[in-house]
């Protein structure tokens, strides 16, 4: 066993090497059911972060990863990547173009409900933080295993919100309304 | 649909080899590293699948910074090259290394970099590669300078070189900094010195390697990168 790199921060100035054009499409723009997922990033004093990537990993609306380690063979969309990738505006705004996905299989013969994976990486992260988006109004909520573990006065922090052409997810890096952080 | 197997989870982090989120010396982690406690997420197949990238985003002199611009970039040509392997030691291959650094007098070709040293007009300072299928990735560039930053009294970076991989999984998703041997910033760098354990804190920094320069032309540094590792192989099919 050889031991793992050690993780640094991104640092300010990663608009250099990291974003694309097209990161923020996890589809195409005109994918069938696809909406914009917005959200702010801001700090412990209520500040917006502007110097802050996004990064999301999610199945596809069957619930499949585009990926060969998904035992149940490939995506059934055309066109889905499941990635994307925006940096945070001055505002400290974010915005990716997704679908709903599917439901996932969890351990233990569990279903996990509809669910994206969210990296946060920034100036003063020495090391990426995790998080989880689920969605409002979804009745898998109430059984998702990841879910129903978290502190039921946190848990709101990891639900996304309706808005006009999407959903909402805002992301509290610390204080009052931090949102829930994983690791594994 | 055929029975099927959940990939093997990945290893954990090992307490003083990763940094931790808030460190007193590092200004910037004050108000944005988190207070509660982090929650551990078990590895499921959101975790343990991840985004293959690479495949149409290189372009053939994505590696090569000191080709993307008419003329040639001031500084000391280097070459970085490494190979990229998981826990098990096994080769990451196929898989997209994205880089991005300081010019030779370290400045970002940046609009937040307020660094009074000269921008240079060759130099853009992003690399991306992908491992070739022995895990290996090289890149031709400069070698960055240090510069100075507002974190304390008269402070200063290291020379480094941003690096991001993915791995292929979510769990393996790394951002770090490749750092030259010897320099003498490091003991005042808290960033570089957020890594508690110094065995693990030296592999960060890469090795000169006077068998791989080119002669003259330029001086090489290798870096290997290790990503988490699996907890267990997979069982075969029986």
């Amino acid at each position: 066993m050889i031991l793992p790199t050690p993780s640094q921060t991104v640092g300010p100035f990663f608009s250099l090497g990291l974003p694309w054009s097209d990161g923020p499409y996890a589809v195409p723009e005109d994918a069938p059911g696809a909406f914009w997922l917005r959200g702010v990033v801001v700090d412990g004093a209520g500040e917006p972060v502007p110097d802050a990537l996004i990064e999301t990993w999610q199945a596809d609306p069957a619930g499949r990863f585009d990926h060969p380690d998904d035992p149940r063979g490939a995506v059934a969309t055309p066109g889905f990547r499941g990635f994307a990738r925006c940096p945070t505006d001055a505002e400290g705004r974010w915005a990716i173009r997704t679908v709903r996905p599917g439901p996932v299989p969890g351990p233990d013969g569990t279903l996990q409900a509809p669910h994206i994976d969210v990296s946060v990486l920034a100036r003063g992260l020495l090391d990426r933080l995790v998080t989880r988006i689920y969605f409002p109004d979804e009745p898998a909520n109430a059984g998702d295993p990841v879910l129903s573990g978290i502190d039921p006065i946190r848990r709101p922090t990891l639900v996304a919100k309706e808005s006009d052409d999407g959903l909402v997810f805002d992301i509290t890096l610390q204080g009052d309304h931090e949102t829930v952080f994983f690791a594994f | 649909m055929a029975e099927w197997i959940t990939p093997a989870p990945y290893r954990s982090d090992v307490e003083g080899e990763q940094p931790p989120l808030a460190v007193p010396t590092y200004g910037s982690t004050a108000l944005r590293s988190p207070r509660q406690p982090l929650v551990v997420l078990p590895q499921g197949l959101t975790e343990l699948t991840g985004p293959l990238l690479g495949e149409g985003r290189v372009g053939a002199l994505d590696h090569d910074l000191t080709r993307q611009h008419e003329g040639e970039p001031q500084g000391e040509r280097i070459e970085v090259f490494g190979r990229v392997l998981d826990g098990d030691g096994r080769p990451v291959r196929d898989t997209l290394v994205e880089m991005w650094q300081t010019n030779a007098a370290g400045r970002y070709r940046h609009a937040g970099d307020r660094h009074p040293a000269p921008l240079d007009p060759n130099f853009t300072g992003a690399g991306r590669a992908m491992t070739d299928g022995e895990g290996r990735y090289r890149f031709v560039t400069i070698k960055p300078g240090a510069y100075p930053w507002r974190n304390h009294h008269n402070a200063w970076r290291p020379a480094h070189i941003h690096f991001s991989l993915f791995g292929q999984a979510f769990t393996q998703r790394l951002v770090t900094q490749m750092y030259f041997p010897n320099d003498p910033l490091f003991d005042q760098d808290p960033i570089f010195n957020s890594i508690r354990d110094p065995a693990a804190r030296q592999r960060l920094v890469s090795a000169f390697d006077l068998d791989a320069t080119t002669p003259e032309w330029s001086l090489a540094y290798r870096f290997d990168i290790v990503l988490r590792g699996r907890e267990a192989t997979p069982m075969e099919d029986a």
